[in-house]
């Protein structure tokens, strides 16, 4: 089966298709992390050495993971923007980013409440959380730069830039835990195996896949509102209005 | 407020947003890359003199020590090649125990031990139920009594 992406281009075509998968991929996202919080709070066992605190890594690491990996999906998109100059790719670019904004957030917030009685700390300047933190002010300020352009074209072009430029951060982050000493540990799932119960790592894959899910949904959702916005001169648009 | 100020203003915040980032980068890769030497670092005179830095290891099994006001404790931070003595005054996190990684941050007097001014506790990437913990800590004493060494 050969399937014609060069039709998913056109925003008109797109914003159908997407209208369609918003839902389920919101329902599969809802039900996943019924799923899985009930696991990590119910179901997976205590931690040898942090009791019952090490629960917050259901919301951590999906959240960490999320926070990394939108990025580069958003900075890909905007390569491929800048390289194809194709319309559709900016605008999944900036559908994209206030999520990975928030699950940065997220990631920073639970680290915090994760550390204090851990570590002993709410924050340390060391060097996974620092670059994570720099993750966030990235996000920020791709969606300032891109808000601050009236013109949408030359905002996308600006966005994109500086997303890529920011692209550099992320294997910083990933990484910083091998390459300098942290207070942060190390990763539990490396290519050699993981160091983690196995129940623990179901759940904690499963809400990793339910903020996939919940990701592609609002994601969705948000193109369908820019593409309406930016093609809001176009005939198929002033159908779509007329008919809701 | 016109429209062009506004828009200068959000650029001067989106490049400001920017400064901060590279700032932080900047703050990051020259101070804040090593987050903490050890005692063998410390040894080898890396560490920063003249002011406060963070050593980081292993709290050596038997070396802690409480005062009787209950708050001054007595460590050592190994790596086990070298160790520093510290003195901490104040709460230790619920995951400091002998044996297993600490951060201190404070200073090293003239007469080589550490005055910390906080203590950090510092756990590895491990996460298993305690029956397992307990059944890998047997299975590796009965190594040791197999292979003697």
């Amino acid at each position: 089966m050969s399937i014609n992406w060069y039709k998913y281009a056109s925003p008109a075509t797109f914003y159908g298709l997407a209208g369609r998968l918003a839902p389920w991929f919101g329902w599969a996202a809802a039900l996943l992390t019924v799923i899985g919080l009930y696991i990590g709070f119910f179901v997976a066992p205590t931690d040898f050495q942090q009791g019952e605190a090490y629960r917050v890594i259901f919301i951590h690491v999906p959240a960490a993971w999320m926070s990394m990996f939108i990025y580069l999906v958003m900075a890909g998109w905007a390569a491929i923007g800048l390289a194809f100059n194709t319309r559709l790719s900016f605008m999944m670019a900036r559908a994209l980013a206030p999520t990975g904004a928030m699950f940065t957030f997220v990631a920073l917030w639970t680290g915090a409440l994760w550390g204090k009685p851990m570590w002993g700390a709410w924050w340390v300047w060391d060097a996974r959380l620092t670059s994570e933190l720099i993750l966030l002010f990235l996000y920020v300020g791709i969606m300032a730069l891109w808000a601050a352009i009236d013109d949408p074209r030359r905002g996308d072009k600006a966005g994109a830039l500086l997303a890529l430029i920011g692209a550099i951060n992320v294997p910083i982050i990933y990484f910083s835990v091998q390459w300098w000493n942290t207070l942060h540990q190390g990763a539990s799932i490396k290519p050699s195996g993981t160091s983690m119960d196995e129940v623990m790592l179901a759940g904690m894959l499963i809400m990793a896949v339910a903020a996939w899910f919940y990701t592609i949904a609002v994601a969705f959702v948000r193109v369908r509102r820019i593409i309406l916005e930016r093609e809001r001169h176009t005939e198929w648009v002033k159908h779509v209005l007329e008919a809701a | 407020m016109k429209s062009r100020h506004k828009k200068l203003l959000a650029i001067g915040l989106a490049v400001a947003g920017l400064g901060i980032v590279a700032a932080l980068v900047l703050n990051a890769f020259q101070s804040n890359l090593v987050f903490f030497f050890s005692p063998s670092q410390v040894a080898a005179g890396e560490a920063p003199t003249g002011r406060a830095f963070r050593i980081g290891g292993l709290v050596e099994p038997g070396s802690l020590k409480r005062e009787d006001d209950g708050l001054t404790v007595h460590f050592v931070v190994t790596d086990t090649a070298k160790t520093i003595p510290v003195t901490y005054k104040g709460i230790l996190p619920d995951l400091f125990k002998e044996g297993k990684g600490t951060v201190a941050e404070g200073t090293l007097g003239p007469d080589g031990v550490f005055t910390a001014t906080q203590v950090l506790a510092k756990h590895d990437e491990n996460y298993m139920p305690p029956e397992a913990a307990h059944a890998l800590e047997q299975a590796q004493k009965a190594q040791a009594t197999v292979v003697p060494e």
